[in-house]
This record gives C-alpha cells, sequence and structure tokens, in this order.
C-alpha cells in the first residue's frame, strides 16, 4: 500500500489536493440535489391519498355525494392505510364539500385505516367530531400573502386559530395532521424561504401536530429547491414527522418525491388519476397521481401495502364520473401488443 | 493504511489518477459506484424531437417544417440535434425527405447534427446527403432486434461494425443506442447484464457514446440504479448517456437517477414529441422543456434557452396539431 502511494507525484498530489479543495469551496452555482443515488430507501411508504379531498375540491364538476363515498370505499379496499376523505370549511366556500357530514357518515370505514378531515377553526371541528371524524387536518401557509389570500388572515392569526382546535383537539384525544402550503414558491410571492417553511412546520409540530405534509402548493419545485427547503425543516422537525405533498405543474412531483425519500422523508400524498387541477394555472395539472407514486416505490421495492390494480379500478371510477381523462400516466398507458 | 480506494477518492481528484494511473481503476471501479455522489455541473441535452419525436407522430411533416423546426432548436443553445434518419422509406415514410432535410437545414457552428444510419448504404447515403455524425440503434433484446430491424443482436453488430469501420475512414464519429434497455414489451424484464454487453460491444467497436433507452419508459429509478450500474463497469460514465421514456410517468425521476450516479448526457425530445408506438395514445419521449426545468433547478448548466425551447415546442404542436406533452409548457402558458 505504501509503496503503492509513492508512485504517485507527491507534487501533483498537493497540487490536486488544493484544486479539490478549492472547487469545494468556490464552486460558482450551488449544485443541490446531489444525494447518493445509493442512499438508504426507507423501506415502506405511507400513502396519504387525498383524492376525495384535494382532488375533488379542485375539480369543476360537483360530485354527487354517492359517488364520492363509492370513491372513498373502492380505494379503502385498495389497501390505502390514509385516505382524506372531506373538509369541513363553509360550503360558501367550498362548495364541493358541503355534503361533508353525509359523506362522513356514509362512508364504510374500514379497520386500520384512516379517514382524516380538515378543519381550519373550531366550528368545523366541532362538526367535524359530530359527524363522527377521528382525525384532522390543519391547514397553515409558509407565504404571508398566500395566507391572506387563501384564509384571509396572516401566517401568526392562523396559528392562532389553530391553536384553539389543538386544544379542543387534544381534549377529544383526536390526532391532527397539520400541512404547510407554498413550501418551495408561491403564486403571490414567487421564492419562499425555506426558514419560514422551517418556523411555519416547527410551530406546527410544537402545537401537536403529529405529522407535518409540507405542499408545493403550484408545483414549482425542483430537487434543488426541495433539498434546500428539506434541509432547513429537518433542522426543526424530526423526519420521521414530515411528508412531502408534491404537485405535477411542471412535471417534478416524482423527482420531488424520490428526493424527498432520499433524504429520509416516508410519507407521501398524492392523489388518485391525478385528480385537482391547479386553480393557480388553470388547465394545467395539480396533483401527483398516486398510481405514478406508486409504480415508482414498487420499482424501488418500496413497500406500500397497496394494490395497484385496485386502485386504477377507483381512478377509472371517478373519471367516468365526472368524465375526465385521468392525469395518471400509469393508468393511460396500456401496452396493446 | 485502512481503506485506501475511500482514502485516495476522498483527498485527491480520482478522475485524474486514474488517466495517468490507470491500473488504479480496477481498485476504485467499485467504490466509484457505490459512493458516486457527485451530479455532473453540466449535462448535456441531445435532442431528439426531429427525429425520434417526429419519426413517431401519425401526421407526415413536409419537410419545410422539419426544416424549420431544426432551425430554430439550432438557435436554443443545443449542442446536439438528431436530425433525421437514412432508413429506408418503405420502413419509415416519415423519415422519406431525409437528404432534403439535411440539405436544407442552417447549421449553426458547433452544433451537432446526427443522424440515423441503419447500415453501409444508409451511411453513404447519409455522407453524400453532407451528414457529419451518424448514429447506430442497437437492442439489449434479442426479440426487439429481430421484431424491430429483421435480425439478431449479432447480426446487428455486424452491420454496425460495417458502419463504424467505414466513419472512422471518414474521421466521423458515431453514437450508439441500445434500446430495451430497462423492458421490452416482447421480452418484459431485460437483465442488465444484457444492456451491458451491447453497450460494452458498440463502445468497443469505436461509438464515442452510448445512449441506453428505455423504450417503453417501464423503467423506474430502482431499474435504472441496478442497469447503470452493470454498464458502468463496462463503459466510462462520460461516454454513456440516457434516453428516458415518460410513458409511465418515470422519466423526470428516473433521469435523476442516472445523474446522481455520474451520467452527464440526457436524451429528449422538445415539447415531447412521439408518443410510445407500444402502448397507443401513451406518452414517449421525455420533454426537453421539462427536464431543463429540473435541471436548471438543480443548479447544472445546459447552454439551453427554455424559453426559445418552449417557443420552439409551441411552433411544432400548432404545425401538427396537437397539444405539447411538456407540463412546464403548459403550466407557462396557463399561468395567471
Amino acid at each position: 500500500m505504501a509503496a503503492a502511494m509513492r508512485l504517485v507525484n507527491r507534487t501533483t498530489l498537493t497540487l490536486r489536493m488544493g484544486q479539490q479543495y478549492m472547487s469545494f469551496r468556490s464552486a460558482p452555482k450551488e449544485k443541490t440535489a446531489c444525494v447518493k443515488a445509493a442512499h438508504a430507501l426507507p423501506q415502506t411508504v405511507k400513502i396519504v391519498e387525498v383524492g376525495p379531498r384535494d382532488g375533488l375540491q379542485n375539480e369543476k364538476t360537483v360530485v354527487p355525494t354517492e359517488a364520492k363515498i363509492n370513491l372513498i370505499n373502492m380505494l379503502s379496499e385498495s389497501g390505502l392505510p390514509v385516505i382524506e376523505a372531506t373538509s369541513f370549511v363553509s360550503p360558501k366556500w367550498v362548495p364541493q364539500m358541503a355534503d361533508q357530514v353525509e359523506v362522513m357518515k356514509g362512508i364504510s370505514k374500514k379497520p386500520g385505516v384512516s379517514y382524516p378531515v380538515l378543519t381550519p377553526n373550531l366550528k368545523g371541528f366541532q362538526a367535524a367530531l359530530k359527524a363522527g371524524a377521528s382525525e384532522v387536518a390543519i391547514f397553515g401557509a409558509a407565504s404571508e400573502l398566500f395566507s391572506k389570500k387563501n384564509i384571509n388572515c396572516s401566517v401568526e392569526e392562523s396559528l392562532q386559530r389553530f391553536e384553539e382546535v389543538m386544544k379542543a383537539a387534544k381534549e377529544a384525544a383526536v390526532p391532527v395532521r397539520g400541512y404547510v402550503s407554498c413550501v418551495v414558491g408561491c403564486p403571490y410571492e414567487g421564492q419562499v424561504a425555506p426558514e419560514k417553511v422551517a418556523h411555519v412546520a416547527k410551530c406546527l409540530y410544537s402545537m401537536g401536530c403529529y405529522e407535518i405534509s409540507l405542499g408545493d402548493t403550484i408545483g414549482v419545485g425542483t430537487p434543488g429547491s426541495m433539498t434546500k427547503m428539506l434541509e432547513a425543516v429537518t433542522k426543526e422537525v424530526p423526519v420521521s414527522a414530515l411528508a412531502v405533498h408534491c404537485h405535477d405543474t411542471y412535471g417534478q412531483a416524482l423527482a420531488n418525491i424520490l428526493i424527498a425519500l432520499q433524504m429520509g422523508i416516508s410519507v407521501v400524498d398524492s392523489s388518485v388519476a391525478g385528480l385537482g387541477g391547479c386553480p393557480y394555472a388553470h388547465g394545467a395539472s395539480g396533483n401527483v397521481a398516486t398510481e405514478d407514486v406508486v409504480y415508482m416505490l414498487h420499482g424501488l421495492g418500496i413497500e406500500t401495502g397497496v394494490d395497484l390494480a385496485k386502485l386504477m379500478d377507483a381512478g377509472a371510477f371517478i373519471c367516468r364520473t365526472i368524465n375526465r381523462k385521468t392525469s395518471s400516466k400509469v393508468a393511460q398507458a396500456t401496452c396493446k401488443l | 493504511m485502512g481503506n485506501v480506494p475511500t482514502t485516495v477518492k476522498h483527498c485527491l481528484s480520482y478522475k485524474q489518477i486514474i488517466e495517468e494511473y490507470p491500473w488504479f481503476r480496477s481498485w476504485l471501479q467499485e467504490e466509484k459506484i457505490i459512493t458516486k455522489d457527485d451530479c455532473p455541473e453540466f449535462v448535456k441535452i441531445v435532442e431528439v424531437g426531429p427525429r425520434d419525436g417526429l419519426q413517431n407522430e401519425k401526421e407526415i411533416v413536409p419537410t419545410r417544417v422539419k426544416i424549420q423546426l431544426i432551425d430554430m432548436l439550432s438557435t436554443t443553445g443545443l449542442s446536439v440535434i438528431e436530425a433525421t434518419s437514412f432508413v429506408s422509406s418503405k420502413w419509415v415514410p416519415q423519415m422519406a425527405d431525409h437528404t432534403d432535410v439535411v440539405k436544407g437545414i442552417q447549421r449553426v457552428p458547433q452544433v451537432q447534427y446526427p443522424v440515423l444510419t441503419p447500415n453501409i448504404q444508409g451511411f453513404q447515403d447519409a455522407v453524400a446527403a453532407g451528414a457529419t455524425e451518424v448514429v447506430v440503434f442497437g437492442s439489449a433484446s434479442e426479440t426487439f432486434s429481430r421484431r424491430n430491424i429483421n435480425c439478431s443482436i449479432s447480426e446487428s453488430m455486424l452491420r454496425f461494425e460495417e458502419v463504424i469501420s467505414a466513419a472512422k475512414d471518414r474521421q466521423i464519429p458515431v453514437r450508439g443506442y441500445v434500446s430495451c434497455a430497462l423492458g421490452c414489451p416482447y421480452e418484459g424484464h431485460i437483465e442488465p447484464s444484457q444492456v451491458a454487453e451491447v453497450a460494452k460491444k458498440l463502445y468497443e467497436m469505436g461509438c464515442y457514446e452510448i445512449s441506453l433507452g428505455d423504450t417503453i419508459g417501464v423503467g423506474t429509478p430502482g431499474s435504472m440504479f441496478k442497469m447503470l450500474q452493470k454498464v458502468m463497469k463496462e463503459v466510462p460514465i462520460s461516454a454513456l448517456a440516457v434516453h428516458c421514456h415518460d410513458t409511465y410517468g418515470q422519466a423526470l425521476p428516473n433521469i435523476l437517477t442516472a445523474l446522481q450516479m455520474g451520467v452527464s448526457v440526457v436524451d429528449s425530445a422538445v415539447a415531447g414529441l412521439g408518443g410510445c408506438p407500444y402502448a397507443q395514445g401513451s406518452s414517449g419521449n421525455v420533454s426537453t422543456e421539462d427536464v431543463l426545468y429540473m435541471l436548471h433547478g438543480m443548479g447544472i448548466e445546459t447552454g439551453v434557452n427554455l424559453d426559445k425551447v418552449i417557443e420552439t415546442g409551441d411552433f411544432i404542436c400548432n404545425a401538427l396539431g396537437r397539444r405539447t406533452n411538456s407540463k412546464v409548457a403548459q403550466a407557462r402558458s396557463m399561468a395567471l
């Protein structure tokens, strides 16, 4: 070994070491997302299916209650462990979710499956509980402007509202999931500082949310911005309590999810058939399709507990019902050989 | 001394060491493959829209439209644009105007315009038309080779040897493709070793670059990783490219995986031109716009202007009367 090393020109070595050292220091553009391809990935990933809520909420056609219930039941049969069922917001704001109580009471809850519902405030929480909900979700933003335009208050004010919900949820022993939207970009503010995302995520986690879902609301993120954001957030919240909610508006969702997995994230939100367009770029896609996520995860040898065929059946059903083409590429690819 | 290969790798610029002391390679090869964690700083995009893209479009595109497409692409900063294919027009009517296209385009200096040449006849026609770089197309799957080009893999290699030999005489560089690198529409699963064998053969014959194609888009980061691990043992990473299809939506994560393993050449097609001939109605090539968006977002340089590519995509989609497959182009055109 020593003899081998002596074969190498020591002067050259010094020069090269200097150059190597310099190149680490003075890289003109910071390359990100250069995580090892061979990085240990989680063995299991929990998929949080948001189609019935986030998906349908952003569809133009109002879906009949019966169809929503049927969709949720089919999704329950596909092996998904978490299915976001509906939203207890005022029907004045979100008419699609006006049948929230009927949906909650109408679905066949499968043992072992969670059916969280959105509750923007205490009133919504109380209505949700009364309707039989046993898990809720609250929705914060990393962008001030987005918070004001979306829920009519500042980020700090929204966190105060959530305190009320958290307190009531603790008393009722109901777990709460927290969302942070605009984590890598805002339709109004543009770039969002990773530190701001980390701050909001930390607040929600400290308040008692068991899991924080980081949402790329307008799908502008890339493996570059995802890495920077996750690096900041994982300093404040344990990675086991984090989830990613990637939109596919710019086709980056699966690449962003892969980066998140490489950084230790093991919970991924997605929507069957890629339901839910982008409200900020009309006609463009929104949620990433659960089928495409599951295809990638299974190809990586990661367990999800999901039966892809049954999932695709659920996707086909809802697309027929609302008369739209699936956004899932896996569902579209039918080999005719 | 502990783990010398790791020590050497971490302290020194081992790429330069390998160049000067080739016997180091076998020591470091294993380590390099498993622990390589550097995305390239620069990625070369090989634009295959005018050939692979249009070849898989139903409508026959007028020659002047093809020429305009290539001319527009030439102004975007792309350094390689696959212009056409010198196959028999009986098999690929879309490429019947190959000579007119090669003669009609306005060649920009520093831009390469490779053309497909399946055999010596095609090569000679290409050279007569003025081509200065050619491409040969092998397969990792026997059945695909027989069904696609009517001969076995080894027979195809003999044909390519002729082409490469003639190309060497004229100092014309040759690029090699390996199709079905992650799966075959007929055979299903393809062993990484099959891909490595064909890639190695093409490289040793004299191809300067080998593009590994996920022809039916079934690959995932899992299968991409395994395949590249095997191929990188036979062909230097710097000579490898990935040609990912987006039929199952996996192209960008597959490309990301390849980048993380050190691959720095990516094939793509403007507007995601070219459906999948094995899954009717499904998408095929990954969109250049979407690839650029990801690379630029990662701080990787490409030299390509995304806005100009989107413009070019708009042009060809209008000409074809179809919607773009690029999500970036769709989002940009619809954003408030």
